[in-house]
């Protein structure tokens, strides 16, 4: 993957720094034209950590002035998202608390319309999309697990286990999605369309991301895994059949099905076993984790919302 | 006879685990015969059997049970 596109006067000036090598303390004073820019340019810095850009000196992942333009849009971000996500005191059984505000949740779904209604070019564009996610499916939550004890290590590393095809690279989640795009046509190299998605997208992959990075989130990390894998079975029920009814290839549709099996499983292991012991061994880790979930499921509606508006399709 | 477990382990970790409203967990390699008689391998290191019945994925759960009425919840 190259550098993407630059947005805007921030992730302009960014892709520059890293495209010469010689980041200064001065980016962190450029302004960010608008969300766009400034979510590709966190996108762009977290790509460091990931697997890099072609053009880009490995060396700067741990630049200083990079990570501090990092930080300085990270905090926005996080604030953005506990003002826009303010969970409920959970209250009763965790597990069955968790389930309920996850439950509750009525957002958008760009599934039930491909199930219905979606023409081809529309789940075309989604698949790409999705691309952004997929090809690097379970990776941001990998980076948890050294922050956690015993009881929730073991259980997170029990589903990461089948996230990452349990040692068989065949298996592997984001490799079913790569047989899936090259079976659809579509480019499965990673990165690939990052200069086509909307903003919303790049925003659901940061949240991951600084959730992910920073050991003061874990109990967001899991609780946004939690309310993922939870709202997966049935939507990739709906996602396998639209494709389908738009005559889809096999490999594409396998990796819907995949979900619909495997998501049942890890929704329970997410919820009971994983938060369940977090927050058995850390208690104060509860609010943490319904503000991870409503992260996942309020990104997810305002990503859903976008698409549908953009197709004319009613919320 | 039956064997016993000598030590008390430190965490919980069974082996069958049912989930209130949900699943039947099953830890390990198995093989769960259906309604029809028919066998299928797990494949996975957990795998979730339904109990609520209405799954479409059969034997496997495929989180129907979310959206069936309480009292049709298992």
């Amino acid at each position: 993957m190259r550098i993407p596109k630059a947005r805007g006067e921030l992730s302009e000036a960014l892709a520059a720094a890293l495209h010469e090598g010689t980041p200064t303390a001065a980016l962190t004073a450029v302004p960010a034209t608008d969300d766009a820019d400034r979510h590709l340019s966190l996108w762009t810095l977290y790509e460091l950590s990931y697997r890099g850009f072609d053009d880009v000196d490995d060396e700067l992942e741990w630049q200083p002035e990079l990570l501090a333009l990092r930080r300085t849009l990270e905090r926005r971000f996080e604030a953005e998202l506990r003002e826009w996500f303010s969970p409920p005191e959970l209250g009763g059984p965790f597990a069955d608390a968790l389930f309920e505000l996850i439950g509750n949740d009525d957002g958008a779904s760009v599934a039930t319309f491909v199930q219905r209604e979606a023409t081809l070019d529309q789940t075309l564009e989604l698949l790409r999309y999705r691309t952004i996610y997929h090809l690097k499916e379970a990776d941001p939550t990998a980076w948890v697990v050294p922050r956690l004890t015993t009881g929730p290590k073991a259980a997170l590393m029990e589903l990461q286990y089948d996230e990452y095809g349990c040692g068989d690279p065949n298996r592997l989640h984001s490799h079913l999605f790569v047989r899936g795009l090259d079976a659809a046509g579509l480019r499965s190299d990673y990165g690939a369309y990052v200069d086509d998605v909307p903003v919303e997208v790049l925003m659901q992959n940061n949240a991951m991301t600084l959730f992910g990075l920073h050991r003061r989130l874990r109990g967001a990390a899991l609780g946004h895994l939690a309310a993922f894998e939870a709202t997966s079975s049935l939507p990739s029920r709906r996602m396998a059949q639209g494709l389908g009814r738009l005559g889809l290839p096999a490999e594409m549709i396998a990796y819907y099905q995949e979900h619909i099996e495997a998501d049942a499983v890890h929704e329970q292991l997410a919820v009971r076993t994983i938060c369940g012991a977090l927050v058995h061994e850390e208690p104060a880790q509860a609010a943490e984790v319904a503000f991870g979930a409503l992260t996942c499921l309020g990104l997810e509606d305002r990503f859903a919302r976008r698409m549908l508006a953009d197709w004319g399709a009613a919320a | 006879m039956t064997d016993q477990i000598d030590h008390v382990p430190d965490f919980d970790h069974p082996d069958v685990v049912l989930c209130p409203g949900g699943p039947l967990l099953l830890r390990g390699e198995h093989v769960v015969q259906d309604a029809e008689g028919r066998q299928h391998r797990t494949t996975r290191p957990v795998s979730a059997v339904c109990r609520c019945g209405k799954s479409t994925d059969q034997p496997w759960c495929d989180g129907t049970h979310k959206v069936l009425p309480d009292k049709l919840k298992p």
